[in-house]
Parts: structure tokens; C-alpha cells; sequence
């Protein structure tokens, strides 16, 4: 688990993580959203005890950063944004040299479970510098796990790979996610987020919100819900309106598109009302905005 | 001791890839042995070596043993010369090696997560330092070897082998040698922390190489004459040197540092 209480890291005269307080229970997986030089890799980094805070504190995993970095390290693992490899070693001597510095137990049996879980056993023995990039992310991400952490820091773990390797990733992300570990993942990909993260934070030198993917929505757009009727018009969204409940309605081509708090205690009041006046309800269904469309609202407004 | 130990022989996997670093590492000892050895090899039997003596430095000239003659003589002074000339492997080796090491890992973005292990500071550097170091005095010591082993065959006259392979040649390998190994290694540490390309970093750590040109030009144009109190004024010099060096290299090789600086 992670837990900060105004956090702040400062260099020089830029403040490049401001006031960051922040929990996130163990076994979340929890998305770190922001635009570019927004302080998330520098947020990474304070909380993998790689540079110490201005002010603030922080616990991982239990351990304080500052006085026991090194069994943060130790219970963490990290893939960098930009996770080099020794490209002379081969892909096999790269994960046994990680193993002996996270003194791992098992190392041989450790290497040997995730470059099979990976895929990349059979290519164990060819240096890490002929892999593609996925293939080398993949080595990454392996290495990150190879004295199997509590805690694991993805840092945009689907960049620049082609499609299949990225849902292979997705896939794996999912897969340690079972196995109750806590992820914090940093990306610019919000359909990833979307689909991986329990919760989401919006970061831009501080924290703009924290919320699921769903409340987020709601948060920032209303949940909305549409009505597909075989004739709609202003009068029907007039009475839908009237509902004390109801924050907005209105018709649009053969459908009433209404905004409320509460859909689902609310929807079948609005459709015994929508059935008594005579509409003939085709089906209904709830708006859903991007993730996209959220953070660039969050980001755009702060 | 096991994450020094995982560090070195990692670096010298890594490092020893390096055509470069290897032709480096190689190469340099290999010369710095064949000349004296030429030398010797050159001067065996050579007649008029007695005329020539007059052109040594008078205060070599009663330096040199007493029952030596003054062609013998001659030859302790011209490969006693590249006594000094050997210096330049534990100088430019390190450099090489420490230069390619950690500008390498910079360069190749695997710096980053090797210090999210749980390895300390102090293991990563005393790690990095002797992959630099321990090659370099290897290196120096079987090439002293070697010419040791050449001398004793070449020279028929005990007393000039010797004369010729002294304290002040045990001295400058086994003392100064390794005292000028840490200090190339620190000092590349340091130059390491400002510069982004290995070769920058290896051609301005190559500037250490530079007292021991001015020695040897120095002795050639018989300004003075490297005995056995200037060598050991040399190692106390350098021992001072290479604590404060330590001392600079360990404050700057901090990984808050490495991460947000070495750029």
C-alpha cells in the first residue's frame, strides 16, 4: 500500500510534485494520469526512494521513505519509463544479475518463471540488444517482478509498442493485479486506464481528483441516460424534467437525453413516466463519456 | 559483498563487448611491455654504449651502482625511462573502462532501474571502482611481469638486471600503480557525472595521463631524476589525492544526483 501526506519535491526554484496527498490500499490498481512534465515520473521516483522529498512524507509498503529506503526498494519493483537493457548480456544474464541484487532466493527458478510467463524462454540466450521493443518491455516488466514486489511502479508500460504486445502487457498487468499486488501505473493511454485502473488520479504538479473511472465521469459530466423512443419532442422531455431529480433533459432526434445523479434508482421512474404519457420506449442506456473526455475537461480546467 | 561481486562481473561482461575497451585494455600493457623489452633487446652487445654514457645526467650517473660500466649504466637510464611510460596503464585503463561503465548506463537508460535495487550507493560505486581499477592493475602487474621475465632472459649480468628492476620499479607497480588506478577511477566517477557521451568522458579523464608525460619528458631532459623518495613522495602525494578524490566522488555519486544531474 501507498500512502503520502503533502508531498513535495522541489528542485531549485520549479516545484515538481506539490502537496500530494494521497492512499491507495493494497491490491489497487491505481492510475496516474497527466499531461507531460506534469511530475509523475518525479512522483515515481519519491515513492521507489530514488530522490528523497523536499517536505512532505510517504510510506510504501509500510516503510518510510527516507529512513528505510532500502526495504522500499526491496518490496517494490519498478519499470522505468525508459527501461534499458544490458544489450550485450543475454536476456537470461540480464534477469539473474537483477535476481542477485534483489537477493532473491530462487534465482534461477524465479528468471526461469517469468521469462516463460513472458514468452521469451525459448529467446533466453540471445542478447537483450536483438530483442524488439516489446519484446524488451516485456524483459522489463520481468524484471520488475523477479523478487515478486508488493508494490509494482509501471511507468507507461504499453508506450510505443505495437498493438499485440500492448494487450499482451494489458493482459499480464491484469494477471499480477489477481495475484492482489498493488499497481501503480503511469500512463497516457486513458483506454488503458480505464480498463486496468480500480481508481484514477489526475496529476498536474498536484493532485486535481481521485475517484473511479465511473465517479469520475459523473464528477465531471453528469451521468447522462438515453432514451431511444419511437417519437420524441420537447413536451416529453418538458415532463421529464419536471421530476425534482432531474438535473437536465432534453430531446434529441428520437431520443431524450436526461442527466441525473442516480440513474439506477431513479431510471424507473422516468420510464413509467415515459410509458404513461404514450412513448414507446425502444431501449434505454447510459452515455458514456471517454476517459479521454474526462481528463482533458480535469486537465483543461485546472 | 555478493551485489560488489554481481557489479563487477557484470561490468566486465558489458564492458569487455566493447571492442574499444578491449583493444584498450589489451593493447596498452602489450606496448608498454614490447618497448623496454625492444630496448633490451636492441642495446644486447651494443659496442658503443660506453661513449654515449658521458650524455646521461650526472645525477644519475652517481646514482647508478658502482660496478656497473657506463654502457650499463646507459641502459638502466633509457629503461628506467619506460618505467614511467608503464604508468599509463593504471591511468588509462581505469579511465577507458569507468568512462564506458557508468556514461554507458546512462546512455542506455539502464542506470535508473539499477539504482531502484536495493543495492547501496556505497556497493554500486566500490563495485564500478573495481571493475575500473582491478583489470588495470592486473593488466600493469603480468605486464611488469612480462618484462621482468624478458629482462632476466635478455641480461647475462645479474647485477645490471638488478639494477635495472629495482625497488623503484616494485615501488612505481605495486604502490603508485594502484594509488593511480583509484585516482583515474574517481576521477572519471566525477567526470562521468557531467558529461553524456562515454567517449567525452574517457577523453577528458585521459587528462590524469598528462604528470606522467611531464615526468617522463621531464627525467628525458634530465630536469630531475625519479628516485626511490620522489617515487614514494608520489604514492604519499597520491594517497592524499585519491582520499579527497574518494571523499568528491562519493558526494557527487549520490542517486538524486545521478537521476535529476546526469543528464
Amino acid at each position: 500500500m501507498i500512502k503520502t501526506e503533502g508531498l513535495t519535491k522541489k528542485f531549485g526554484p520549479i516545484t515538481a510534485v506539490e502537496d500530494l496527498t494521497l492512499e491507495i490500499p493494497a491490491g489497487e490498481v491505481f492510475g496516474f494520469l497527466g499531461p507531460n512534465g506534469a511530475g509523475k515520473t518525479t512522483t515515481v521516483r519519491l515513492l521507489t526512494s530514488l530522490i528523497g522529498p523536499t517536505s512532505g512524507t510517504a510510506r510504501v509498503n509500510g516503510y518510510a521513505i527516507g529512513t528505510d529506503d532500502t526495504n522500499i526498494r526491496r518490496s517494490v519493483g519498478v519499470l522505468t519509463e525508459t527501461p534499458g537493457m544490458y544489450d550485450n548480456l543475454s536476456a537470461e544474464r540480464n534477469l539473474q544479475i537483477y535476481a542477485s541484487l534483489y537477493e532473491v532466493k530462487d534465482p534461477q527458478g524465479q528468471v526461469e518463471k517469468y521469462l516463460r510467463m513472458l514468452g521469451l524462454w525459448e529467446r533466453r540466450s540471445d542478447p537483450a540488444g536483438t530483442f524488439s521493443k516489446g519484446m524488451k518491455q516485456k524483459l522489463a516488466i520481468a524484471r520488475a517482478l523477479l523478487h515478486e514486489p508488493h508494490t509494482v511502479f509501471l511507468d507507461e508500460p504499453t508506450s510505443a509498442l505495437d498493438p499485440e504486445s500492448a494487450h499482451l502487457v494489458r493482459d499480464f498487468i491484469l494477471e499480477i493485479k489477481k495475484e492482489g499486488r498493488t499497481i501503480f501505473l503511469c500512463t497516457h493511454n486513458l483506454d488503458e486506464a480505464d480498463r486496468l485502473c480500480d481508481r484514477i488520479g489526475v496529476f498536474k504538479t498536484h493532485l486535481l481528483v481521485v475517484d473511479t473511472p465511473t465517479r469520475l465521469r459523473a464528477q465531471v459530466f453528469g451521468r447522462k441516460v438515453v432514451f431511444h423512443l419511437q417519437k420524441a419532442d420537447e413536451a416529453l422531455a418538458a415532463q421529464v424534467r419536471a421530476l425534482k431529480y432531474v438535473k437536465e433533459a432534453r430531446p434529441i432526434d428520437n431520443k431524450i437525453l436526461v442527466t441525473l445523479d442516480d440513474p439506477e434508482t431513479h431510471n424507473p421512474e422516468i420510464i413509467r413516466l415515459l410509458v404513461g404519457s404514450g412513448a414507446g420506449i425502444q431501449f434505454v442506456g447510459e452515455l458514456r463519456h471517454s476517459l479521454e473526455d474526462v481528463y482533458l475537461q480535469l486537465v483543461k480546467n485546472s | 559483498m555478493d551485489k560488489i561481486k554481481t557489479i563487477i562481473l557484470k561490468e566486465w561482461a558489458e564492458v569487455f563487448k566493447n571492442r574499444f575497451v578491449l583493444f584498450t585494455v589489451a593493447f596498452l600493457p602489450l606496448i608498454m611491455t614490447a618497448i623496454p623489452i625492444a630496448i633490451l633487446v636492441t642495446l644486447r652487445g651494443e659496442a658503443g654504449l660506453e661513449s654515449v654514457s658521458s650524455e646521461m645526467p650526472a645525477q644519475f650517473t652517481a646514482f647508478c651502482p658502482a660496478d656497473l660500466s657506463g654502457g650499463e649504466c646507459f641502459q638502466v637510464y633509457l629503461v628506467s625511462q619506460f618505467m614511467i611510460m608503464f604508468m599509463i596503464v593504471p591511468l588509462a585503463i581505469p579511465a577507458t573502462i569507468s568512462s564506458y561503465s557508468i556514461v554507458g548506463e546512462k546512455t542506455t537508460h539502464s542506470l535508473e532501474p539499477l539504482l531502484a535495487t536495493p543495492i547501496t550507493t556505497a556497493e554500486l560505486l566500490v563495485g564500478k571502482s573495481l571493475a575500473a581499477a582491478i583489470p588495470a592493475v592486473l593488466a600493469t602487474w603480468l605486464g611488469f611481469a612480462v618484462f621482468a621475465a624478458g629482462a632476466w632472459i635478455l641480461i647475462p649480468n645479474k647485477a645490471l638486471f638488478a639494477a635495472i628492476l629495482d625497488l623503484r620499479w616494485l615501488l612505481a607497480i605495486f604502490l603508485v600503480g594502484p594509488l593511480m588506478a583509484i585516482m583515474a577511477v574517481n576521477l572519471s566517477v566525477m567526470v562521468s557525472s557531467r558529461v553524456n557521451d562515454p567517449r567525452v568522458a574517457e577523453q577528458i579523464s585521459m587528462v590524469v595521463i598528462l604528470p606522467v608525460l611531464v615526468a617522463f619528458f621531464g627525467q628525458l631532459a634530465g630536469l630531475f631524476l625519479i628516485n626511490r623518495q620522489l617515487i614514494l613522495a608520489t604514492g604519499g602525494v597520491l594517497i592524499v589525492l585519491d582520499m579527497i578524490m574518494v571523499y568528491l566522488a562519493v558526494r557527487l555519486f549520490q542517486r538524486e544526483t545521478i537521476l535529476t544531474r546526469w543528464k
